[in-house]
């Protein structure tokens, strides 16, 4: 083991988080904030250079191995730095949003009392964010997995003392273990099919051998096939797609921070990420890649249907990060690895961008979530409002085929693209869910922005006031704005970085993502294909169509008559869309009453009646017979018992050491 | 140190070493008249300092010890009574659970300071069953084996039956009966295995056992006898049932050592005898030890997720890891038996500290009941943290002790069998439910119980029981190749062995 500065990207931040973490008490927040801030600074100075190398120099894979994690008759695990075109795209998004989150952070959690323990959880999250994307195994990555996951159920339930925020945390832990579940098997698969772990020698081996059965007895798969799906199932529990998907929403319970980092930009993705990396698996696995492009599709259209009628802003931005990771998905289902991956990288500028804008206007407004009690934000909040347009021009991936566009254009018609040009399982299908859901993710976005900045401002009639004297503000101002607040600067800064990224990310990486230098950019990080460049027109310009006509109707609902907007909210298909299709109910019903009714059945049925009953409770009248007799024994006699045993087993042993002296071998 | 360990029979004196601290509390006792104030404090100090002299003399024995070397260790052999002999000798596998049964203890001691019930009788019965504990670990006779194996059940029947809860003598006498009818079985069969092979020396009955001594028929019989035994100490189900009883009504120190130590008897004692021993049986019962693991597994996490008591859902826990452990040891393969006896040592630490963790509220509040808690956090900050990392050790959460020995056991059951590795696997998302489930309960919230308005955090002595386990879980999470690489040469005797029945 010996010091490299790749290392260091990934050990910084833990060294941070445990300082913080352990001596909060001694060093006091300001310190902890400090040391956790420069850590992750230190790792994003060392990143950039790593990416930079691979975009414009001369970027060389390379393996810095640490030390042995588990190492048994051949499932090995090596601690690693794995630093390629996919794991250096992956260090400057999540070293990026995480440095802007803790900058913001200083800000956004002033007045909280447990300021150091928030920092270390986010350092910590970063650490093993960092350990997932460098793994060199599927071990380290499910370490790194697992790892996050711990850090988003401590940061979703950061507020101990909030029920809903316990219960979040919860939900998300326990349904992330669900995806779980489906990626150790995967992993034990991917073992015994290819008789490693490591991600190159298991995917030569799968190369080596790609018709290879795998099954219990009659019962047979193709292991390539079998260890790509249950990878797959390990994915979308992690980055919420459909089935899996219903911890997201609820972990906005987190501070808003929390959810940029973790629950939009850097761990939801890590599942795009982990496609990505097994991409030469699913290159071989059809029905896999399949399953993967119908998911991802479902989920994207579903996650956008149910974006349009929620009224809580982070849940809006929720849904809207569920339906952009279903497009990675599909893209990467399809076989474009790259356009998932530019994707990501675009999405994480602007969603990151939105959820801190979300938090700036939540911030201004004094913890007020609700849209319909917003409005009039523009005047108060001008530069929160520009940098939350540029965001939503960002998503809805505005731009002019064939000009240019801000980021998510470039990423967002490239994978819809994709889909048309592919022939895999799904496709089409995937083609369509991504124009349909671009339309709504237009009327949806702006719907947000409208409710949210424009029009008079709608107090809330339920509100609580908080005690920490803000009452001044509650008096509206009479031209209709709202009375709230711009952010401070250490909360607008990372703002602008973000929106720079989102203006320009696009345009400046895309030659490299999925343009002319693709193939050297990616090298052999995932598989690539030269893209078809000679779509139809309609297809080029479908989305931008879509998205002026999803602009169109929430002009036309929330600027020019509001009243209809009111009446549509009235409506079965509103209600059914607002309660997410229901899916937590049914859930709840099947899995939460299920396991406490089997767990109550096993216990006083099985248990106490069927296995006490007949066993040891026959003994039990025997027992009663003796404990009369037993009670004896707590005077004096247990005391005797003792010790005749215990001089038993003394003279034996005394007896044992001095012949031992002599005798022992 | 390996020099001065050489000459010295050092593991009879790590053995006895206890028993000797027992002797001298008795004699203490003895010449004591009247009960002079201090008297108490000065016999705990006794017994802690004994048994920190023995983990001290076990550092001794594991320095002499060469874990490259596949044979027995540091043995002693002095002819007894009747041709039998006074053996003792470690290998890799026994080894490293004398070495938690020797970290493990002191702290018990520690987590007993609360006592104030006839302290030097419990002193005395928690010298002498770790005797016998590390008797069990050590010893290279069978019979001595079954000596120390059987032995250490009364000072557990009395732990329990005396310094127990409410319902401590119904628990004891379950705990008592069912582990005593298993091991009778297992008396006959040992009687027959000596009679026939003419022995009662461990290694030379499972040479003879694995030249054939035994047929498959005989096997079976000689198994099953065997497996009755040790299926109640794991326990396996459906002969669980008198675990959480015997948890909820043991005092804290006693629990810890129940699941830490006495359990893993039955894993050892299916390394040691069922599978070298009785291979052939051991693959014609495998699809059964699945089977009942398995059930295990689901059964237990989803009765703790009901659980109204915090020890009974620990102890329900348990069982549930054991499960884990009965599914490794029978896949027979390396990955599966070095994660069931990972399993066994972490599952030692974590269930451990986890009862010391029940332990320290229940000194304060002097209940065990989940409801009665909530918002612990509030006011016991550390105690919270602490809690919640074997929380999530016992969830099985990478970085932690809890997560290579489920990851190696179900990498060993999928090569044998997919569906028995995701039965298996099933556990992995219960244990997130009902384990956090309890921690949200106990720690989460605000304190609504105005009893616990005035609860205070970790004492000096709480700090030192829990910071050792706190090392302990971290380091065998985070680096376990080192404990792994240790016990490497025992489970590949195991496994050798036993594919060599391989049909």
């Amino acid at each position: 083991m010996q010091f490299s500065p790749e290392a260091l990207i990934v050990l910084a931040p833990l060294v941070a988080a445990a300082f913080a973490g352990l001596l909060q008490r001694y060093i006091g927040d300001k310190l902890a904030m400090g040391l956790t801030t420069a850590s992750v600074g230190l790792s994003l100075v060392l990143s950039w250079p790593i990416f930079i190398d691979f975009v414009w120099g001369e970027g060389h894979e390379r393996v810095i191995e640490l030390f042995r994690f588990i190492d048994v008759a051949g499932f090995t695990s090596i601690w690693s730095v794995r630093i390629d075109t996919l794991s250096a795209v992956m260090l400057v998004v999540v070293n990026t949003v995480s440095f802007l989150v803790h900058v913001y952070s200083i800000g956004y959690m002033a007045e909280d009392p447990h300021r150091a323990r928030f920092f270390s959880y986010l350092s910590f999250f970063t650490f093993a964010m960092l350990s997932l994307v460098t793994a060199n195994d599927f071990l380290q990555l499910f370490f790194g997995w697992e790892g996050v996951g711990v850090a988003s159920y401590l940061l979703i339930g950061f507020w101990f003392q909030k029920r809903s925020a316990n219960d979040a945390a919860i939900k998300a832990f326990v349904t992330n273990r669900v995806g779980d579940f489906g990626f150790a098997l995967g992993i034990m698969a991917a073992f015994i099919c290819y008789g490693s772990i490591q991600f190159d020698a298991a995917f030569e081996a799968a190369r080596a051998a790609p018709d290879m059965m795998i099954g219990v007895g009659e019962v047979r798969f193709r292991a390539v096939e079998v260890v790509a799906f249950l990878l797959f199932i390990g994915a979308m529990g992690k980055s919420a797609q459909f089935f899996l998907h219903v911890w997201l929403p609820d972990a906005m319970e987190g501070p808003t921070p929390v959810s940029a980092l973790i629950h939009a930009a850097t761990m939801v993705t890590a599942g795009v990420f982990m496609v990505c990396r097994a991409g030469e698996l699913y290159e071989m696995a059809p029905l896999a890649s399949g399953f993967v492009t119908i998911i991802g599709a479902t989920t994207a259209l579903f996650a956008a249907t149910v974006g349009l009628a929620q009224n809580d802003i982070k849940r809006v931005v929720a849904y809207s990060t569920c339906s952009q990771l279903g497009y990675m998905f599909f893209a990467a289902g399809v076989g474009a690895y790259n356009a998932a991956m530019f994707h990501l990288f675009t999405h994480a500028f602007f969603k990151a961008l939105l959820f801190l804008g979300a938090g700036s206007v939540i911030h201004g407004l004094h913890h007020e979530q609700d849209m319909r009690y917003m409005g009039g934000l523009r005047k108060p909040m001008p530069i929160t409002w520009a940098m939350m347009l540029i965001g939503t021009f960002a998503l809805i991936g505005f731009g002019i085929p064939g000009l240019g566009g801000f980021a998510g254009f470039y990423s967002k018609d490239a994978i819809i693209e994709a889909a048309y040009g592919s022939h895999g399982i799904g496709a089409q299908f995937a083609f369509w869910c991504g124009v349909t859901a671009a339309l709504l993710t237009s009327f949806y976005s702006w719907r947000l922005a409208f409710m949210t900045f424009e029009g008079r401002y709608r107090p809330n009639p339920h509100a609580h006031h908080d005690d920490h004297g803000h009452d001044d503000h509650h008096a509206a101002p009479a031209d209709g704005s709202a009375p709230a607040h711009e952010s401070p600067w250490i909360m607008l800064a990372p703002l602008f970085v973000l929106a720079a990224g989102a203006i320009a990310a696009g345009a400046i990486f895309y030659p490299y993502f999925l343009g002319d230098h693709a193939g050297a950019f990616w090298d052999r990080a995932i598989p690539f294909h030269e893209g078809h460049h000679d779509f139809p027109a309609w297809v080029l310009w479908a989305p931008l169509i879509v998205t002026v006509t999803g602009f169109l109707f929430a002009v036309g609902f929330y600027l020019w008559r509001p009243g209809a907007a009111k009446a549509m909210a009235k409506g079965p298909v509103w209600a059914f869309l607002y309660n997410k299709w229901y899916f937590d109910e049914i859930y709840d019903f099947i899995f939460v009453k299920g396991a406490r009714a089997l767990g109550d059945l096993f216990w006083k049925v099985g248990d106490r009646r069927l296995i006490d009953g007949l066993g040891p409770d026959g003994v039990a009248a025997t027992s009663r017979f003796f404990s009369r007799n037993l009670r004896k024994l707590q005077t004096g006699f247990v005391y005797h018992y003792s010790f005749i045993m215990l001089i038993a087993a003394v003279a034996f042993g005394a007896y044992a050491i001095f012949a031992g002296i002599g005798g022992g071998q | 140190m390996s020099e001065l360990a050489a000459g010295w029979p050092i593991l009879s004196i790590v053995t006895f070493l206890p028993a000797a601290g027992a002797i001298l509390i008795l004699l203490a006792r003895m010449s004591a008249r009247g009960d002079s104030p201090g008297y108490d404090n000065g016999v705990k100090l006794l017994a802690l300092f004994f048994t920190i002299a023995t983990f001290i003399v076990s550092l001794f024995a594991f320095a002499a010890f060469d874990p490259a070397n596949p044979d027995y260790q540091l043995t002693e052999t002095v002819p007894w009574a009747f041709g039998m002999n006074y053996a003792m000798g470690v290998d890799t596998l026994a080894m490293s659970l004398v070495m938690l049964t020797t970290f493990l203890t002191p702290l018990c001691i520690l987590a007993s300071w609360v006592i104030e019930k006839q302290v030097s009788s419990y002193m005395v019965l928690f010298l002498v069953l770790e005797t016998l504990m590390i008797g069990v670990f050590c010893a290279q006779d069978i019979i001595l084996f079954y000596v120390f194996f059987e032995g250490g059940l009364i000072p557990m029947f009395i732990l329990i039956g005396v310094w127990g809860g409410e319902r401590r003598v119904y628990a004891a006498f379950k705990f008592f009966l069912y582990t005593l009818l298993g091991s009778l079985l297992m008396l006959v069969a040992i009687v027959y295995m000596i009679a026939t092979a003419g022995t009662s020396n461990i290694p030379a009955l499972t040479e003879y056992a694995q030249d054939g001594g035994f047929s498959p028929e005989v096997q079976i019989w000689l198994w099953l006898a065997f497996f009755a035994s040790f299926a109640v100490k794991m326990p396996m189900w459906p002969v669980h049932t008198w675990l959480p009883d015997a948890h909820v009504e043991a005092p804290t120190a006693a629990s810890v050592v129940l699941a830490a130590i006495l359990l893993k008897m039955g894993g050892y004692g299916f390394l040691r005898f069922s599978l070298p021993m009785f291979p052939d049986a051991s693959h014609v019962f495998t699809p059964f030890v699945f089977a009942l693991s398995v059930i295990a597994i689901v059964w237990a996490s989803l009765v703790a997720f009901r659980q109204l008591d915090m020890k009974k859902l620990i102890a329900y826990s348990s069982v549930a890891h054991m499960g884990f452990v009965t599914m490794g040891i029978f896949t027979g393969t390396i990955q599966g038996v070095q994660g069931a006896i990972f399993q066994m040592l972490s599952h030692g630490i974590i269930s451990g500290a986890l009862f010391l963790c029940v332990g320290v509220v229940y000194d304060r509040m002097h209940t065990r009941e989940i409801a009665f808690y909530g918002g612990l956090v509030n006011r016991m900050p550390v105690y919270a943290a602490i809690f919640l990392l074997f929380t999530m050790g016992n969830v099985g959460l990478p970085g932690t002790s809890g997560f290579p020995g489920e990851i190696l056991t179900m990498v060993g059951a999928f090569q044998v069998n997919a569906w028995v590795a995701a039965g298996a696997a099933l556990g992995v998302i219960f244990s997130a439910a009902y384990a956090l489930t309890l921690y949200r309960k106990v720690a989460f919230g605000v304190i609504e119980n105005p009893k616990l308005d005035g609860i205070g955090d970790l004492d000096a002595r709480e700090w030192v029981t829990f910071i050792p386990l706190v090392i302990a879980t971290l380091v065998m999470g985070l680096a376990p190749s080192y404990v792994l690489d240790f016990t490497h040469n025992s489970a590949e005797a195991i496994s050798t062995a036993f594919a060599g029945a391989r049909p």
